[in-house]
């Protein structure tokens, strides 16, 4: 692949040089006269063409990626509560962005087409006009006014995280490159915490406060499982440098901050195995499958492992720059039903019990 | 207002200037025209070098981990075997991104155009201090080579990338990246603020006080208006960044907390208390985001200039281009905080700044139909400069769009950090301002060197990458709302995203043959420096003041008297004259009227 690319650059450049010094001997031969690096007709008229060329060239490509790529955005598989609302926003802003796109792409290279310049042709004096301006500067502020007021409603709904409805409260740490979540315990209520009481000999590795009652009963683990249909309150904390915590799928995402506490809330709707089951995902699936099936062929073949078989989980990614590995820094979310989740949770550890040297 | 500048002057300066020698000529130059050159010369070369950058980015990502003949040969014991270290990736990340911004298209754009057309255009002898241009110049010259010297040092240069966020930049221990790279970074950063406040003072300054008689305000050309604006955000934003550079240093060096708190790495607890990152986040952004207008304004004053030039037709709706540069201006400085919706900032204050932060989209839409409109029964002349204006304006509407997903906070959740963002600002302000700087360079060329760019390069050029920037950041949208996150070094461990490196593949293409061609535009700028043909006086006919100037340099710009202004700069076609431009310095006729703008 390498080598490949290699001769491609150099094709490439190559090709470039050749060209280049070939027009440049047609240039210098031309018995023009006058300035003849200034367009003529000859000019205005290929790239006035071309500039209807190029409109037609981005209106493929914009094709082409809403076929090949359109699947792919993480619309309309939302799993969480507020996601459908955001969808919603995120579909209408898209479809005004592609249809003043369209319009106004079509407008600049169809002129740059329709106008090229002609020897004695003389432009219009056109300098002003109040009410086309008033126009488009008026249409740009209704349709922006409706957004802005859809976009603030959907932000508030999705920020304002209501104590009411009993959320489940679920501590997101972050550190140079992994995740680990805390769970509340029986009484749902976390410990107090500072990186100051982290003391690795005793395995306290959050810097829980010992004496603190409401910690002794706080559960730490290394995957994050969450009971479907039942709203979370997740608490970040970072014990080094800033860290995102993105969870696509749920449409949330936050920066965990060293020394402050940033919180984000949403409510799972789709457990894993339903998600699993959705026809979209069976397709991605597969897809990937067929995708890693070929790349394991090439491995092998090299002599070494063949790549694991694909299967949908949901993630949490780290998603601010954080240092050398944050490329894999990634925590695996388990969404599944109260019952299983109530026996996953009964098998982890007490915070009271992980500790060592007692 | 407009200051006179009466020909005593003029003779002064013939009397000093005679006995040049090489160095007060070429290197320690206080002459705008000169500095000019050494400005894009300078940028150039660190263009080469962030694009070269950016490349070897696209060609990890595309084919992660696989050895590379280029890594091994431009990387060194960053690609043991030829295969890109995580670490390097980062730095290259952060270095392409400072580089590209900073020294390419702040300090080359707008140091190469502002220097070059603000005395010329409003019809001064020179700057208002000749002297603190040049100390800019060569501040601006030792910043890049601190920022470039950051590759030698052992551990590497800064990579927490080009926002360097502490407490990744103020952490040696966090990063390689964030010892002596990170000291030089915030150093050479400090010397550039230095030279660009330098630099923008001298802007406002001169445009003030050295119009000559008849440019008012009024009668500017819109490059003016840009680069004045522009120079006046600058003003009013370096400084903020360096406060934060400077508390940052203090962090690192000197034990103070102001962005650090509660910190436990690599098993000791760090004494840093109090401090907040989100502090810096702000300071950071409170240049950051005018930054993208410093950067981008003057592309959009050299496009009115060229668009209106070569459509042969007045600037549509001067006032209201005018009104919404200030406009722009004036909302860059209170919507930084659309960087910051999920920083852990109150949630009320991402209402805010979503409501200012789309608010921009009007003065931008008003400035995109405006370019529209001047095409609009126009006689385009399709020179390459023009060419690289529509270039600008398309990839402007394409990238700014998709700043209403981006500007909006709930939006924003799920696509903060990922490659739709990336796709976003390269097409918004790196190509954009990109192309205005191309545009500039072919349009201006002749009034720099004498001398005509090759247009059917130029042609090359333009389709080229006009062509491969869509084909780059098109696509890249999408990857983006499939969820990928930015500044991995690699995507091989998240198999959700093994659907996405066919498109990654087809990108790094795009950008790989776009980068390549670039080669045709240099080789056109540096031999027809020496070789190209030998300009006439007006050679794309235009209106305003610097081509009334001889094409051979001289100090003080006008032998004799600075001619004086009689009209604006957008008298082209105007009915009652035989040509299809009048200059500026031409007299109204007996009962024309002047345009009231």
């Amino acid at each position: 692949m390498t080598a490949l690319l290699s001769i491609l650059v150099l094709v490439f450049i190559l090709v470039a040089i050749w060209q280049m010094v070939k027009i440049f001997d047609l240039t210098q031969s031309g018995k023009l006269a006058g300035n003849n690096q200034v367009a003529n007709d000859t000019d205005n008229k290929i790239n006035g063409y071309l500039m209807l060329g190029f409109l037609i060239f981005i209106y493929v490509i914009t094709i082409i990626c809403f076929v090949q790529y359109g699947d792919l955005p993480l619309m309309s598989n939302s799993a969480a509560e507020h996601g459908p609302g955001l969808d919603n926003l995120m579909i209408i802003s898209m479809i005004v962005i592609f249809f003043v796109q369209t319009v106004t792409q079509y407008l600049l290279h169809y002129f740059a087409y329709k106008y090229r310049g002609e020897k004695g042709k003389k432009a219009v004096f056109f300098a002003d006009n109040n009410k086309l301006e008033a126009i488009w500067t008026i249409i740009p502020v209704i349709v922006l006014a409706g957004l802005i007021i859809q976009g603030l409603f959907t932000w508030n709904n999705i920020m304002n995280v209501s104590l009411e409805n009993d959320p489940l409260v679920i501590e997101l740490y972050a550190q140079q490159f992994s995740w680990k979540a805390r769970y509340g315990g029986a009484d749902n209520t976390l410990g107090k915490a500072n990186v100051r009481l982290i003391d690795i000999d005793r395995a306290n590795v959050l810097g829980l406060d010992e004496a603190d009652p409401y910690a002794k009963d706080d559960i730490i683990t290394t995957e994050l499982h969450l009971p479907v249909g039942r709203p979370v309150l997740f608490k970040m904390r970072s014990q080094d440098v800033l860290h995102s915590a993105y969870m696509p799928h749920f449409r949330a995402q936050m920066n965990c901050v060293p020394g402050m506490i940033t919180q984000f809330g949403f409510t799972p709707t789709v457990t894993t195995e339903e998600m699993r089951e959705t026809p979209e995902m069976i397709d991605k699936v597969q897809n990937i499958n067929k995708i890693r099936v070929k790349k394991s062929k090439a491995l092998v073949a090299k002599g070494e492992d063949a790549l694991e078989r694909y299967e949908f989980d949901y993630l949490l990614l780290c998603n601010k720059i954080c240092g050398k590995s944050h490329y894999n820094m990634q925590m695996k979310i388990v969404v599944e039903t109260q019952k299983e989740y109530d026996a996953w949770i009964k098998e982890q550890k007490l915070f009271k019990n992980s500790l060592t040297n007692n | 207002m407009s200051a006179h500048v009466d020909t005593h002057d003029a003779h002064d300066d013939h009397g000093h200037h005679h006995k040049e020698t090489f160095v007060t000529k070429y290197i320690f130059s206080q002459d705008h025209k000169m500095i000019a050159k050494q400005y894009l010369i300078t940028g150039t070369i660190m263009g080469v070098i962030g694009v070269i950058m950016s490349l070897m980015m696209r060609m990890q990502i595309a084919w992660p981990e696989e050895p590379n003949v280029i890594f091994k040969a431009l990387l060194g014991k960053w690609a043991p075997d030829g295969v890109m270290d995580a670490d390097i990736y980062l730095a290259l990340v952060t270095i392409h991104g400072t580089i590209m911004v900073f020294f390419v298209l702040t300090a080359g754009l707008s140091g190469t155009f502002s220097n070059l057309l603000i005395p010329l255009q409003i019809g001064a002898r020179d700057m208002a201090s000749g002297f603190l241009n040049m100390i800019s110049y060569w501040l601006f010259f030792l910043s890049s080579v601190l920022m470039v010297c950051s590759f030698f040092v052992e551990a590497g240069p800064a990579a927490a990338g080009w926002t360097v966020y502490p407490p990744l930049s103020a952490l040696p221990m966090a990063q390689g990246g964030s010892g002596a790279g990170m000291t030089l970074w915030l150093v050479s950063m400090a010397v550039f603020i230095a030279s660009s406040l330098l630099g923008s003072l001298n802007y406002v300054v001169t445009v003030i006080n050295l119009r000559t008689k008849g440019m008012s305000m009024t009668r500017l050309p819109l490059t003016i208006w840009a680069f004045f604006v522009t120079a006046i955000i600058g003003i009013i934003s370096f400084p903020v960044l360096l406060s934060a550079a400077l508390l940052l240093i203090m962090d690192r060096s000197f034990g103070t907390s102001f962005f650090l708190s509660d910190i436990f790495i690599q098993g000791e607890v760090l004494h840093y208390q109090g401090g907040s990152p989100v502090l810096f986040e702000h300071l950071f952004w409170f240049l950051g985001h005018p930054e993208v207008y410093i950067v981008l304004l003057p592309a959009l004053g050299i496009t009115s200039e060229i668009i209106a030039t070569n459509s042969r037709k007045p600037i549509f709706g001067y006032r209201a281009m005018v009104a919404s540069i200030l406009a722009i201006a004036f909302l860059s400085t209170i919507v930084w905080g659309h960087h910051m919706f999920i920083s852990g900032m109150n949630p009320f204050l991402g209402s805010v700044f979503t409501f200012t932060t789309l608010l921009i989209a009007i003065p931008s839409a008003v400035k995109a139909f405006n370019y529209i409109t001047t095409l609009w029964k126009g006689n385009l002349q399709m020179n390459p400069a023009m060419l690289f204006s529509i270039g600008l304006v398309s990839t402007f509407i394409t990238g700014g769009l998709t700043g209403i997903i981006l500007g909006d906070s709930a939006l924003d959740i799920n696509v903060h950090d990922t490659y739709f963002v990336v796709a976003h600002f390269h097409l918004v302000m790196g190509i954009s301002a990109l192309y205005g700087m191309f545009a500039g360079i072919y349009h201006w060329f002749p009034k720099m060197f004498g001398r005509m760019l090759n247009k059917n390069l130029g042609y090359i050029h333009f389709w080229v990458t006009a062509v491969c920037a869509y084909g780059v950041f098109f696509p890249m949208h999408f990857i983006g709302m499939a969820g990928l996150p930015r500044r991995y070094y690699t995507n091989s461990n998240f198999p959700l995203f093994d659907d996405l490196a066919n498109a990654n593949v087809v990108i790094s293409v795009f950008a790989l043959v776009g980068g390549a061609f670039q080669i045709v535009f240099l080789y056109n700028l540096f031999s027809s420096i020496f070789y190209g043909k030998k300009t006439t006086q007006n050679p794309w006919r235009s209106n305003t003041m610097e081509w009334t100037a001889p094409v051979e340099h001289m100090h003080g710009n006008w032998p004799g008297e600075i001619p004086h202004v009689h009209r604006w700069a957008y008298d082209y076609s105007k009915p009652g004259h035989d040509e299809d431009f009048v200059s500026q310095i031409t007299p109204l006729k007996e009962g024309e009227e002047e345009l009231q703008h």
